[in-house]
């Protein structure tokens, strides 16, 4: 860190809080707030997973959710039939999303602009019924899992706390490789792509391989999301697949700002929690959340991270 | 006759009705610069594109050092050797200058499937880029965002990012375009230096400059190439007087 600036406080601030959690979460016992933010930083992670293709690559993906069904899934299953080693479930999980943003990547780039939005979202939503459709395991009413991941005594995914760390790990880790891509020679070309593809090919890069190559890579991300979110809640459904599910990440990465290294895990934090908040507050949250979405999407271009960075330049 | 450097082979290129390219034939020595001139309208953009690989003739060919390249995409011409500029300025805005000229040599110079290590930490790519940037001389503004530069400036780093992938064959879309005298006279000056260097074709509106620097010129009304020679012969051609120098010359004539 160079200079300081109210980002990058926020930011650490934010970061220091995460870690610290769970000690707060046992000196006060408040058991609640360690479950909730699990779930906070496991889609932070996914959302971080979509920034690495919309906020960097510029590629509008509207379907993303379907990765946090297919890793999901692959735990799921694999418990179903017996596999209940977490050093088999997790690298089938990567695989499996790979695989998905592999096909329909390839698909996908054949189209710019609002077609690619819409085409992905729409398979995404084949995935959706295609879970619906698996009766073996459990179709519409969704699959519980009845034993987490097992990683051999390495670490015990049933201990809250444990858990709570590993997901942090992966978020930090997740965010660390994006902060990596994005300064290495692939990220320059990925975001060249998205500032000016004609200029790109010109000089001699061909566009879709690049996009496609990071498209997997942000499947694969977003696919452990998935495996760890099925993990948090010991189900999974067609539901965690639903479209709304991949608005939900997109707003989290735009409220956030769009790429940014930290703004999608701001935008994920402050999200939930005003989610949490405010249905405690209320039935009708979504009134009051909507139209502060909005406040925030208008008024502050480049999400929290742009406003505060124009908060320090006055 | 040894091979040119650049060949093209009875072009045609339709919209529509129109014929924007009709049966362009053209050829480009190794260490020539030719000129195409023509008033708007002419197809002389239309006849780049082809070039360059961003739009497919309907028919003919083009070849580079020998090698058929008519259908060959953008990407892979450049990996031969041929760069451009483009008419209108075509930059990463929210780069900095070094950044724009530095991909270009990255683009040259390995895979970019390289996930891990700082990329504006590889020497070989700055150095690359401040040398293009020393070229025309930008170095002092190597840090600057394009966004932030003006438009002159912008039409230097165009030709910083063409130079980087050290290229056999430059083409260069009115490279004046929008410049102001001072700023015309840099760049003609520019052109002198690297035409020693590396072979061009140049699209230029800037009569004075295209008379000062091509070696060869072909005029280009209506999709077709109505003449072509040194400037000598072209200022002397009749039908290019009256097609494009036009009524200025007319005018003359009959006060």
């Amino acid at each position: 860190m160079k200079t300081f600036t109210v980002a990058k406080a926020v930011t650490a601030l934010m970061l220091a809080g995460l870690v610290l959690l769970p000690l707060y979460s046992q000196l006060s016992g408040n058991i609640f707030i360690l479950t909730l933010f699990t779930r906070v930083v496991i889609l932070a992670l996914a959302a971080a997973s979509l920034n690495l293709i919309m906020g960097f690559g510029g590629m509008m993906s509207f379907g993303h959710a379907a990765y946090l069904g297919i890793g999901g899934y692959a735990v799921g299953m694999l418990a179903q039939e017996g596999v209940g080693s977490g050093f088999i479930q997790f690298p089938v999980a990567l695989a499996a999303s790979a695989t998905y943003a592999l096909v329909i990547g390839a698909l996908s780039l054949r189209t710019r602009g609002v077609y690619f939005i819409m085409i992905t979202l729409a398979f995404a939503q084949m995935a959706y019924y295609v879970a619906s459709g698996l009766a073996r395991y459990g179709g519409d009413d969704g699959l519980t899992v009845y034993k987490r991941s097992d990683f051999s005594g390495l670490i015990n995914l049933s201990n809250r706390t444990q858990f709570y760390y590993l997901c942090l790990a992966c978020l930090f880790g997740v965010v660390f490789l994006i902060w990596r891509i994005a300064n290495s020679r692939f990220g320059l070309v990925l975001q060249g792509l998205r500032s000016n593809e004609q200029r790109m090919q010109a000089i001699g890069f061909p566009s879709k391989r690049y996009q496609l190559v990071c498209f997997v890579i942000s499947g694969m991300m977003c696919g452990l999301a998935g495996a760890l979110l099925a993990n948090n809640t010991d189900f999974v459904s067609p539901a965690v697949m639903y479209w709304t599910r991949s608005g939900d990440l997109m707003v989290m990465v735009i409220l956030g700002g769009m790429g940014t290294l930290f703004g999608p895990v701001i935008g994920a934090v402050v999200y939930l929690l005003l989610e949490e908040f405010l249905s405690q507050l209320t039935e009708y949250w979504a009134l009051i959340m909507g139209p502060l979405l909005l406040l925030i999407v208008l008024f502050g271009r480049g999400g929290i991270m742009g406003l505060l960075g124009r908060l320090q330049r006055g | 006759m040894a091979e040119p450097l650049l060949r093209v082979d009875r072009l045609v290129r339709r919209f529509g009705g129109i014929i924007a390219t009709d049966n362009v034939s053209l050829d480009v020595a190794a260490g020539e610069l030719h000129a195409i001139i023509g008033p708007n309208g002419a197809g002389k953009t239309t006849l780049i594109s082809q070039l360059t690989g961003h739009l497919e003739p309907h028919s003919g060919s083009v070849s580079l050092a020998g090698r058929d390249i008519t259908y060959l995409p953008a990407y892979r011409r450049c990996a031969l050797g041929l760069a451009r500029s483009f008419q209108i300025t075509s930059l990463l805005l929210d780069f900095t200058a070094a950044d724009n000229v530095a991909l270009a040599a990255q683009a040259h110079a390995g895979t970019s499937f390289r996930f891990f290590a700082d990329a504006r930490k590889e020497k070989g790519l700055r150095d690359a880029a401040h040398a293009a940037l020393d070229r025309v001389g930008l170095a002092h503004r190597a840090d600057v965002l394009v966004s932030r530069l003006s438009h002159g400036e912008r039409r230097q780093i165009e030709l910083a990012v063409a130079l980087a992938s050290k290229p056999k064959l430059l083409l260069l879309d009115e490279p004046m375009a929008g410049l102001g005298v001072t700023e015309s006279q840099r760049m003609v000056q520019l052109l002198q230096e690297l035409r020693k260097e590396v072979s061009i074709v140049l699209v230029e509106h800037d009569m004075p400059a295209v008379f000062a620097l091509a070696d060869r010129i072909s005029v280009l009304v209506y999709g077709r190439v109505i003449a072509s020679g040194d400037p000598a012969a072209i200022r002397a051609n009749e039908d290019v007087k009256r097609a494009y120098l036009g009524e200025a010359h007319v005018v003359t004539h009959h006060g």
